[in-house]
C-alpha cells in the first residue's frame, strides 16, 4: 500500500510541475493580450477591466495559482479569439475526441493481441514472414497519409461515408460513431503493427527461458507451450504498452482530425495556436499531458498488479 | 430630389464580370450568372449548410467588424440599414421606406416603414434608429464605430416615423453608406446580435459552426429556407472535399483551381468584388522608395499570375477599383506598367536595392492568395528579388498585418464597403484609420476630398479617377486582379445570385430544389 | 534472432541507402526545376516526361518529392544532431557529477516526456512562430531530454566500472573519462535511439507541415505537399500518394535500421 501512496504522490507532484510548465510557457510569449483585443485606442479603464477579467492581474505566481486553482475547479479562463469562457468554447469537443481515442484504443486491443500471437506462433511460415514484412510497412506510415487515403478511398471513391459530415452524437450514436470508425482506424493501424510486432519480441524473448525449454522437453507443442505458460509473462509489457498508448492516441488525433474535420479538440488546438488564442491552447494542452502523466500511472499500477516481481523489486 | 438620389448610386455597364478568357477549359463548368441552376421547383423550408473559410470575428456588433469581409457577408443576413443594395447594384429603401435630400445635399430625412421588426418582436421606433446612428457616428463618444458615416453632424427625429440625418458636409453619395445596421437600443449586440434581417442569429460555435433562423416577421419578401448552417473550414483542401463529399450544399468565394472534378454540381462564376494586389507597407524601408515599388509592378506579370493561379479567370487591375464598379473603373491601368524584368532590375540598381529580399504575408485560408503568392515569389525572383511566404491564419492576418499594420508585404484582397468609389478609395487617405499600407500622397489627399465633397457627379468621378491614376502612377501596391470567384452548390439548391460590386452572400434568396 | 536482426538491418540499410542517393542526387540535379511553373502542363498524369505527373501550377511532382524528401530528411537530421549533440553533453555532466543539478534536471525531464512529441512541437511552434527553422528548434529541444535520460543512465552506470576507475587512479581528467572512454562504449545504445527521433522528426515535420504550422510555402517540405495535395486526391491521385509513400520510406529505412540495431520499435 506503501508504495502506491508514494507513486500517488509523485504523480501529483509531476501534474503539478506539467501544469506550471505549460502555464509558464505560455506566459513568456511577447506581447500583451489587452493590447491585442482592444487595437490602438481604448481607455484606461477598459484596459484595466479588461485585464481583470482576463485573469492577468498580479505577478507570475499570483496568476499561476489562481489559474490552477480555476482548472482544477473547471474555469479554464477566457479565449482571446472569442472573449467567452474556455469552458464555453470547448464544449462538447473534449468528449468527441475522447470517443474517437477510446474507439481507436480498442480497435489496437482488437487488432494487436491476436496478430501479435499469429505471428509468434506460425513464424517461420512464408504467411507469417510476408505479414510481418506488411506489419513493418503499418509501423512507418503516419496516420494522417492512412487518413488520405481513407477519405479517396472509401470517402470519395466508395463512398461509405461522407468525408467532411461529422454525425454528432446528439443526432445518432451510431451514425456518430460510424463516422469516427474512420478516423480511429487510421490511427490504430500503425499503432496496433507496432503493438504487435513487440509482443512478437516479447514472446520471442520468453521463448529463449529455461521455464520454456522444460515445457517443450515434456513434449508440449509449441503453440501449447505459447498458451500456457508464455504468454502470460510476454503480455507483461505490451499491457503497459497499451496502456501508455491511449495518451499517444490522444496526441495522434490531433492531426487525424484535421483529415477528416472531426470537430473535437485537436482541432481546437491546432486553430487555438494559429490564432495565438493561448487560454484554449493551454487548456487543451494540460489536459492532453495530466492524460499521459495519469495513464503512465496506471501502467505502473497494472504491471504490478500482474507482475508480483515488479511489486517485490 | 428622389429621382437623383436613386440614378446617383451606380452605373453598371457590366452587372456581373465574366470572363471568357481561356477558351481551354473544360466546358461541363461554364458559369452563367442569371441561370441558378434551377430545373425543379423552388421549395420552401428546409435547411442548407454552407461552408465559410473563416470563423466569424469575435464581437458580432455591425457597428464594430467592419474590418472582416467574411462577418460581414454573414451579418448581411441579420441586420439591414435604412437602405440596402439590391442585385442590381441600386440602393433600395429598406428600414426606412422613402428617404428624401435637399438641394445641398447634407440633410437627410427618412421616413420609416411601417411594421418593421426586430428579431426580438419589439417594432422598429424612431429612437432604435436614432440611436443606432448615433452610435455608429460616435456622436456621443467622439470615435465613430463605423467610418463611412463619420460625416453625420447630427441625428434627430422630428416625429414617429421620420428621422432627419444632418451632415458636416455636403456629400452626394451619403445613402451608400446608410445600409449602417439598425440595432434595438435596449440589446448589447455583444451578447445577442438582434437586427431585422430575413435571419435570425441562433448561436455561434467557436471554430466550428454559426447557425441562421428564419424570421418569420421579415418585412420583406422573407428567406425561403427555414435554417441555414454556416460550417466553419479554413482549410481551403477541407472545403472542397466536404463540398465533394456533399456534406456541404454550397460554397462561394471558390477560385478557378478549386472547382476541378466537380461535374455534377451547379457552379456559378462571378466577380468577386475583391481587388487583389501585393499590398506593400511603405512604412517598411525599401517599400518607401518608389522606385522599388515600380520595379515589383514591373518584375510581376499580371496575365501569368491570373493564368497560373487563377486558372485564366479573373480581370486584371492596376489600381484600386473595382471592375464592377463601372462608372470609376480604369481598365486602361491595367497596363499601366507592362511586365519588364530587365526595367525592374535597373529601377533596384538606381534605388539601391540591388539584392532586395522581403517576406510576403498571406492568409492561410484564402487558397488563391496562397496561390498567387507562390506564383509572384517565382516571378520575382527572375528580377533578384528574394521574397519569401509567411503563411498565417485570419485572425493574425486581421491583427498583426491589418490592425497592427506589422507586415513587410501581403497578398490579400479587399472589397467595397459601400457601393460608392469611398469604398475603394477611403482607406489610401493618409490618415485613414484603415491606410494599413501607410501610403501618404499630398496630392492623394487633396484629390480625394475635393472628390467627396463634390456635388458635380462628373466633376466628382474625374476626381476620382485622379485618386485611382495617383495610385497606379506612384505603384503604390503592386495590383494584380479583380478576382473572379466561383460558387458551388449541390444540383438541388439554387437562388445564389452575386451582388455587382458588393461583397454580399444573400441566404434569402437561396432554396432548395425539388 | 541474430540472423532475422541483421536481416532487419540489411532491409533497412537498401531503403535508406536508396532514399539517400535520390536525396544526394536531388541536391545537385533534379529532372525540373521543382518551383518552376508551368501554365501548359498542370495537372498532368504520370507520364515519361513527368515520371509522377505535376501538380496544379504544373511543376514536375517527382522533382517535388525529391526536393521534400530532401528538405525533410535535412530538418530531421539537423534537429536529431543538435538534440544528439546537447543531450549528450547534459546526459553526460549530470550522470558524472550528480547532485541537485541532476535531480532537477531529471526532474524536468520527466515532465518533458509527459508531453506527447507532437504536443510539444505544437507548443513550440506556437511560441515561436513557424517556419523551416523554427521547427528545427522545436525538434531540437524535444530530443534533448531523450538523449539525456539515456545518456544519463549509462553514464552513471559506467562510471562503476572497473576501466573508469583505473583511469581515474592514473589521473585521467573528468572531461576525458567522460567523452573518450565512457562515451564510445555509449554509442551502440544511442545509434538505435537516434534512428528512432530520427523517425519522431520526419513524422513530427510531416504532421505540422500538413496542419500548416510547419514549412512554409513555397519551401519544400514532404507535409505540405500532402497538404496541397488533398485538393487533388481526385484529379491527381498520383501527388497525395508519390508524397506519402516517400514518407513512409524514410521512416521504413530508419524503422528497420533501429530494429536491426536491437532498438525498440517506438520511442
Amino acid at each position: 500500500m506503501g508504495t502506491i501512496a508514494k507513486k500517488t504522490g509523485t504523480l501529483l507532484l509531476t501534474l503539478l510541475l506539467v501544469s506550471a510548465m505549460a502555464f509558464l510557457a505560455f506566459q513568456i510569449i511577447p506581447g500583451d493580450p489587452v493590447t491585442k483585443i482592444l487595437g490602438t485606442d481604448y481607455t484606461p479603464e477598459r484596459a484595466a477591466t479588461l485585464r481583470h477579467e482576463l485573469g492577468l492581474e498580479g505577478d507570475l505566481s499570483a496568476r499561476y495559482l489562481r489559474w490552477l486553482a480555476g482548472f482544477i475547479t473547471g474555469d479554464f479562463g477566457i479565449s482571446y479569439s472569442y472573449m467567452k469562457p474556455v469552458r464555453q468554447v470547448m464544449q462538447g469537443k473534449l468528449a468527441v475526441t475522447a470517443a474517437l481515442s477510446v474507439l481507436s484504443w480498442l480497435l489496437v486491443l482488437l487488432f494487436s493481441i491476436p496478430l501479435g500471437i499469429a505471428l509468434a506462433r506460425y513464424h517461420k511460415g512464408v504467411f507469417a514472414r510476408a505479414a510481418a514484412t506488411v506489419n513493418q510497412v503499418f509501423m512507418a506510415v503516419p496516420p494522417f497519409f492512412i487518413g488520405i487515403l481513407f477519405t479517396y478511398l472509401f470517402g470519395l471513391l466508395l463512398k461509405w461515408f461522407v468525408p467532411g459530415k461529422f454525425v454528432p452524437f446528439s443526432e445518432s450514436f451510431w451514425g456518430c460513431l460510424g463516422y469516427l470508425f474512420f478516423p480511429a482506424l487510421a490511427i490504430a493501424i500503425p499503432k496496433a503493427a507496432k503493438t504487435a510486432r513487440l509482443l512478437v519480441s516479447s514472446i520471442m524473448g520468453e521463448m529463449q527461458k529455461d521455464y520454456v525449454r522444460t515445457a517443450y522437453s515434456r513434449g508440449n507443442s509449441r503453440w501449447m507451450v505459447i498458451r500456457t505458460h508464455v504468454l502470460r509473462n510476454a503480455l507483461l509489457p505490451v499491457v503497459t504498452y497499451l496502456a501508455m498508448s491511449l495518451a499517444d492516441i490522444v496526441a495522434g488525433s490531433i492531426i487525424v482530425e484535421q483529415v477528416f474535420v472531426v470537430p473535437g479538440i485537436g482541432r481546437l488546438l491546432v486553430a487555438s495556436i494559429a490564432s495565438r488564442d493561448f487560454p484554449v491552447a493551454l487548456t487543451i494542452v494540460v489536459i492532453i499531458a495530466a492524460l499521459v502523466v495519469f495513464m503512465n500511472y496506471v501502467a505502473d499500477l497494472v504491471t504490478q498488479f500482474i507482475d508480483p516481481r515488479v511489486r517485490l523489486s | 430630389m428622389k429621382k437623383r438620389l436613386f440614378a446617383l448610386v451606380l452605373a453598371l455597364a457590366m452587372t456581373v464580370a465574366l470572363c471568357a478568357c481561356g477558351g481551354d477549359k473544360p466546358s461541363d463548368q461554364t458559369a452563367d450568372p442569371t441561370n441558378t441552376g434551377s430545373t425543379g421547383e423552388k421549395l420552401t423550408g428546409g435547411t442548407l449548410t454552407v461552408g465559410i473559410a473563416a470563423d466569424l470575428d469575435t464581437s458580432l456588433d455591425p457597428h464594430v467588424s467592419s474590418s472582416s469581409a467574411g462577418t460581414r457577408e454573414v451579418l448581411f443576413n441579420i441586420y439591414e440599414g435604412l437602405m440596402k443594395p439590391d442585385t442590381e447594384g441600386n440602393l433600395i429603401p429598406a428600414v426606412a421606406e422613402s428617404c428624401t435630400v435637399n438641394e445641398t445635399a447634407d440633410v437627410y430625412t427618412y421616413t420609416l416603414r411601417e411594421g418593421v421588426k426586430f428579431h426580438n418582436g419589439a417594432d422598429v421606433t424612431v429612437g432604435d434608429v436614432v440611436y443606432s446612428l448615433t452610435r455608429a457616428a460616435g456622436l456621443e463618444t467622439g470615435e465613430p464605430l463605423v467610418g463611412e458615416v463619420k460625416g453625420i453632424a447630427s441625428v434627430e427625429a422630428t416625429d414617429d416615423r421620420t428621422v432627419v440625418v444632418t451632415l458636416k458636409a455636403p456629400d452626394a453619395e451619403f445613402n451608400a453608406y446608410m445600409s449602417v445596421a439598425i440595432i434595438p437600443q435596449d440589446v448589447d449586440p455583444n451578447d445577442s446580435p438582434v437586427g431585422t434581417g430575413p435571419f435570425r442569429f441562433v448561436s455561434h460555435i467557436a471554430q466550428d459552426s454559426v447557425v441562421l433562423e428564419k424570421f418569420d416577421e421579415y418585412w420583406g419578401q422573407g428567406a425561403y429556407l427555414d435554417q441555414v448552417i454556416l460550417k466553419v473550414i479554413p482549410d481551403p483542401q477541407t472545403l472542397v472535399m466536404s463540398l465533394r463529399s456533399g456534406a456541404i450544399d454550397l460554397a462561394c468565394h471558390l477560385d478557378a483551381t478549386q472547382i476541378a472534378n466537380m461535374a455534377d454540381m451547379t457552379v456559378m462564376e462571378g466577380s468577386s468584388n475583391v481587388i487583389q494586389a501585393l499590398y506593400l507597407n511603405h512604412d517598411f524601408a525599401p517599400f518607401a522608395d518608389e522606385r522599388v515599388r515600380q520595379a515589383l509592378c514591373y518584375a510581376v506579370d499580371k496575365q501569368a499570375v491570373i493564368d497560373l493561379a487563377m486558372d485564366g479567370h479573373g480581370t486584371p487591375v492596376g489600381t484600386s477599383m473595382l471592375s464592377t464598379l463601372g462608372r470609376y473603373a480604369m481598365p486602361e491601368l491595367a497596363d499601366y506598367y507592362k511586365p519588364d524584368v530587365e526595367k525592374a532590375k535597373a529601377l533596384l540598381k538606381e534605388a539601391g536595392y540591388e539584392n532586395l529580399s522581403f517576406t510576403i504575408t498571406v492568409p492561410s485560408n484564402y487558397a488563391s492568395h496562397v496561390g498567387t503568392a507562390q506564383v509572384l515569389v517565382e516571378q520575382l525572383k527572375a528580377a533578384g528579388v528574394d521574397a519569401k511566404i509567411d503563411l498565417v491564419d485570419w485572425n493574425t492576418w486581421l491583427t498583426e498585418t491589418y490592425q497592427g499594420r506589422n507586415f513587410e508585404a501581403t497578398v490579400s484582397g479587399f472589397d467595397s464597403h459601400s457601393l460608392s468609389a469611398t469604398g475603394c478609395l477611403a482607406r489610401f487617405q493618409s490618415e485613414s484609420g484603415k491606410n494599413f499600407i501607410n501610403f501618404k500622397n499630398d496630392d492623394y489627399d487633396a484629390a480625394y476630398a475635393a472628390a467627396v465633397s463634390s456635388l458635380n457627379a462628373d466633376e466628382q468621378t474625374a476626381l476620382f479617377k485622379q485618386c485611382e491614376t495617383i495610385l497606379a502612377e506612384t505603384a503604390a501596391n503592386v495590383y494584380l486582379q479583380d478576382m473572379s470567384t466561383f460558387a458551388v452548390m449541390q444540383s438541388d439548391v439554387g437562388g445564389f445570385v452575386y451582388y455587382p460590386a458588393l461583397y454580399i452572400m444573400d441566404l434569402a434568396t437561396l432554396y432548395r430544389i425539388g | 534472432m541474430i540472423d532475422t536482426h541483421n536481416r532487419t538491418f540489411r532491409a533497412g540499410a537498401v531503403i535508406t541507402g536508396i532514399m539517400l542517393l535520390i536525396i544526394l542526387v536531388g541536391l545537385v540535379w533534379t529532372p525540373y526545376d521543382p518551383n518552376a511553373m508551368n501554365g501548359a502542363a498542370k495537372l498532368a498524369s504520370p507520364s515519361l516526361a513527368h515520371l509522377l505527373g505535376t501538380d496544379n501550377f504544373g511543376r514536375d511532382i517527382f522533382s517535388r518529392v525529391v526536393q521534400g524528401a530532401g528538405a525533410t530528411f535535412l530538418i530531421a537530421a539537423v534537429s536529431v544532431a543538435a538534440g544528439l549533440v546537447i543531450g549528450v553533453v547534459l546526459g553526460g555532466l549530470t550522470g558524472w557529477y550528480g547532485g541537485w543539478v541532476d535531480e532537477l534536471l531529471m526532474r524536468l525531464n520527466d515532465t518533458l516526456t509527459a508531453f506527447p512529441s507532437i504536443l510539444l512541437a505544437l507548443v513550440l511552434i506556437a511560441l515561436f512562430g513557424s517556419g523551416k527553422y523554427n521547427i528545427i528548434f522545436a525538434l531540437g529541444l524535444l530530443f534533448v531530454p531523450t538523449f539525456a535520460r539515456i545518456v544519463r543512465m549509462e553514464v552513471a552506470k559506467q562510471k562503476e566500472l572497473d576501466y573508469v576507475r583505473s583511469a581515474r587512479l592514473m589521473g585521467v581528467g573528468s572531461m576525458r573519462i567522460l567523452f573518450v572512454h565512457i562515451l564510445p562504449n555509449i554509442v551502440p545504445v544511442l545509434l538505435s535511439t537516434i534512428a528512432i527521433s530520427f523517425n519522431n522528426a520526419v513524422l513530427a515535420e510531416a504532421s505540422m507541415s500538413y496542419l500548416g504550422v510547419g514549412v512554409q510555402p513555397p519551401d519544400p517540405s514532404l507535409g505540405r505537399m500532402l497538404n496541397e495535395a488533398q485538393s487533388y486526391l481526385l484529379s491527381a491521385p498520383w501527388y497525395a500518394l508519390s508524397s506519402g509513400v516517400a514518407i513512409v520510406l524514410l521512416v521504413l529505412g530508419f524503422g528497420l535500421l533501429s530494429e536491426g540495431l536491437g532498438g525498440e520499435t517506438d520511442a
